[in-house]
């Protein structure tokens, strides 16, 4: 017996299911022909995708006055949007890192998914920094390169530059760590493979990998220092998109509570983005024996503990504010509350702060039509989020004169419409020709969490107050 | 050179059973060439008799290599090349660097871990692989046994291998080179 789990865990894998189960009904859904339902959602994101795109376009083209962005608001949609994404794409490498780390088994079933959502999340929120940078072409300026102005150097002194370095770091290990541990997986769909073509395609991707001892071996270790590396990279990356704000004088943001308030937050709409794509996953591939409740009900529990965080992070702003005694911050928080953008501030307190306690209740906890309904109110509710800490901070400068209210234009929802077209476009070819769960980590679970072998813990056969040993 | 290898495969039904059957196999005297599994079989490295990897020590090393070019880096840029009053800060703003000083000793050792884990286990983009049997990336565990490398006979390898459990003893021949 390699693993031992406790009696009381639930089972990981249900249906009593064999090795052979896990890769039939994994693969099956990359081996057949697209369905038609994939067909439809595919041409649906594909369309959105294109209107989102001339939207990006006319930004580029015509400049970024098309937003709605004025002298007061200069940072509203583009920036919320950004960090929305990528607080979503936090989600993946938290699955993949720290519960590998922690030892969560249950991690198996959910990581290849949740990575790949981490991924798009990173790109979409990308594209927002090649948007905002108005002329696209010149993004490569944030790099330190030597040019002929001096050599002119970024300003290593800028959060923003901080961000460049953290993002594109996060991006690149993220999709590294994605690819190792699909390797094993794709050499299974080589092994398999009927046709030529796909033959080619995944023998090319697989690497020529034979699971050999020596390379699984080697493989864990190269799996557990990627986790303990991404753990304190994950953390960083909101640290720093969070530094944007807090480095910053502007009241409101300026808050030494930004970096763990931020992590938590991307944690929570992370979580509740997975949980969505997740349900649909496996009712659409019917894959209900290897994402079980218990899976989606962990995953609500986490949901709990990092949108009580958030709550306490927004009550402890609001208390911060008062005591302080410093007038433009208890004022910026007031006007956040009870000013003209009171709608935006009671929709992000309601959607992140009550929904989350429903998870106490164990029945709505496990009712995947409360867990997908609570998940997207959660993601609105995230997005609220940042709408609220950057324009109603912005909006009501320190000169009455100059305040002013932002409205996003045609082109702003547009550019925004085109990330989603964008995310399930990329998701949508994801789940078609790669294996959606980690089959050989599944496999590797299935003697201490499957149904099908029997819990073999050793009966305690010690007299009391004897010393056991193992 | 086309001299072909001959070797005995076994094939297991558990990764247990496996497990079993490489420690009594090896303890009967018979050299094993390689274990293919589809997930990785914890304490077989050891059965088997793998030395312990160096692949930490080498991401520590590439670790360290990250952190010191980024030192140097903003050493170079913001303090010697050109240095600039940013905020009354000091040239060399060592706090303000720790972040792509950071971001860097993970990128480095990221990267230069995973790839000699590649160069090392021989898996590159076109290398192809050597398969016992095309089910050992299924539900099957492989045992290969190169039957020029071991004294016994192919029946007293054979029988070694059934007594354990194994359900399948194959013959598969392998070019020298790829093997």
């Amino acid at each position: 017996m390699s693993h031992v789990s406790a009696v009381v865990r639930p089972p990981l894998v249900t249906g009593g299911k064999s090795y052979h189960d896990i890769t039939e009904d994994v693969c099956r859904q990359v081996e057949g022909k697209p369905t038609a339902s994939w067909k439809i959602v595919f041409g649906i994101s594909t369309i959105v995708l294109l209107l989102g795109t001339a939207s990006v376009f006319w930004t580029w083209w015509d400049g970024l006055g098309n937003w709605g962005l004025n002298k007061t608001v200069g940072w509203a949609w583009d920036i919320t949007n950004f960090v929305w994404w990528v607080g979503i794409g936090h989600a993946g490498t938290l699955i993949s890192a720290i519960l590998l780390l922690f030892r969560q088994k249950w991690r198996t079933s959910v990581n290849r998914a949740a990575e790949a959502m981490t991924i798009f999340a990173v790109i979409c929120a990308a594209s927002f920094i090649l948007m905002h940078a108005g002329r696209a072409w010149l993004a490569y300026w944030c790099i330190p390169f030597p040019n002929t102005y001096g050599s002119l150097w970024v300003n290593f002194n800028s959060p923003l530059v901080w961000d460049v370095f953290a993002i594109s770091t996060y991006f690149s290990v993220s999709c590294l760590f994605w690819y190792v541990g699909l390797i094993p997986d794709l050499a299974t769909i080589r092994d398999r493979a009927k046709n030529k073509v796909s033959k080619y395609i995944y023998g090319l991707l697989s690497m020529g990998w034979n699971g050999n001892t020596k390379t699984w071996f080697r493989y864990e270790y190269v799996s557990l220092i990627l986790a303990g590396i991404s753990t304190p990279l994950v953390l960083s990356v909101h640290t720093i998109v969070s530094f944007d704000f807090a480095t910053s004088v502007i009241p409101g943001w300026h808050t030494t509570i930004f970096p763990p308030y931020f992590v938590a937050g991307a944690i929570f709409s992370g979580f509740a983005m997975v949980n969505n794509l997740l349900l649909i996953i496996r009712w659409t591939f019917k894959l209900q024996d290897y994402i079980t409740i218990e899976h989606i009900e962990t995953m609500n529990k986490i949901i709990t503990v990092t949108g009580s965080i958030v709550g306490i992070a927004y009550i402890t702003e609001f208390f911060i504010a008062a005591y302080s005694g410093v007038e433009y911050e208890t004022y910026a928080f007031i006007n956040r509350a009870f000013g003209p953008y009171w709608w935006a501030y009671w929709a992000m307190m309601s959607c992140n702060v009550i929904t989350p306690q429903f998870f106490w209740v164990r029945s709505i906890r496990r009712s995947i039509t409360w867990t997908f309904a609570l998940s997207v109110v959660v993601n609105i509710g995230m997005w609220f989020e940042r709408f609220v800490i950057i324009v109603t901070s912005l909006h009501r400068d320190y000169i009455p004169s100059s305040w002013a209210m932002f409205s996003p234009t045609i082109i702003d929802i547009g550019d925004y419409v085109f990330t989603f077209g964008l995310f399930f476009f990329l998701f949508l070819l994801f789940a078609k020709y790669l294996p959606v769960i980690n089959m050989a980590e599944v496999k590797g679970v299935m003697k201490s969490s499957s149904e099908r072998f029997p819990y073999k813990v050793k009966p305690n056969t010690k007299k009391p107050g004897e010393h056991v040993t193992e | 050179m086309d001299t072909n290898k001959r070797f005995l495969v076994g094939v297991y039904d558990d990764d247990d059973e496996v497990m079993a059957a490489v420690k009594a196999v090896r303890s009967s005297g018979i050299k094993i060439h390689d274990v293919y599994t589809p997930f990785p079989v914890h304490g077989l490295d050891k059965a088997i008799g793998h030395p312990r990897t160096r692949i930490p020590m080498a991401a520590f090393m590439f670790g360290c290599l990250g952190l010191l070019t980024m030192f140097v880096f903003t050493l170079y840029t913001m303090a010697i090349d050109w240095p600039m009053n940013i905020g009354g800060k000091d040239f060399y703003a060592f706090p303000d660097f720790i972040p792509p000083m950071f971001e860097f000793t993970v990128l480095f050792t990221a990267f230069g871990m995973v790839f000699s884990f590649f160069i090392t286990n021989g898996l590159w983009w076109g290398n192809k692989a050597v398969i016992f049997d095309l089910r050992s990336t299924d539900d099957k565990f492989v045992v290969a046994i190169d039957t020029s490398s071991n004294q016994k006979s192919e029946a007293e390898i054979e029988k070694a291998l059934r007594d354990t459990g194994a359900i399948e003893v194959n013959v598969k021949e392998v070019i020298e080179e790829e093997a």
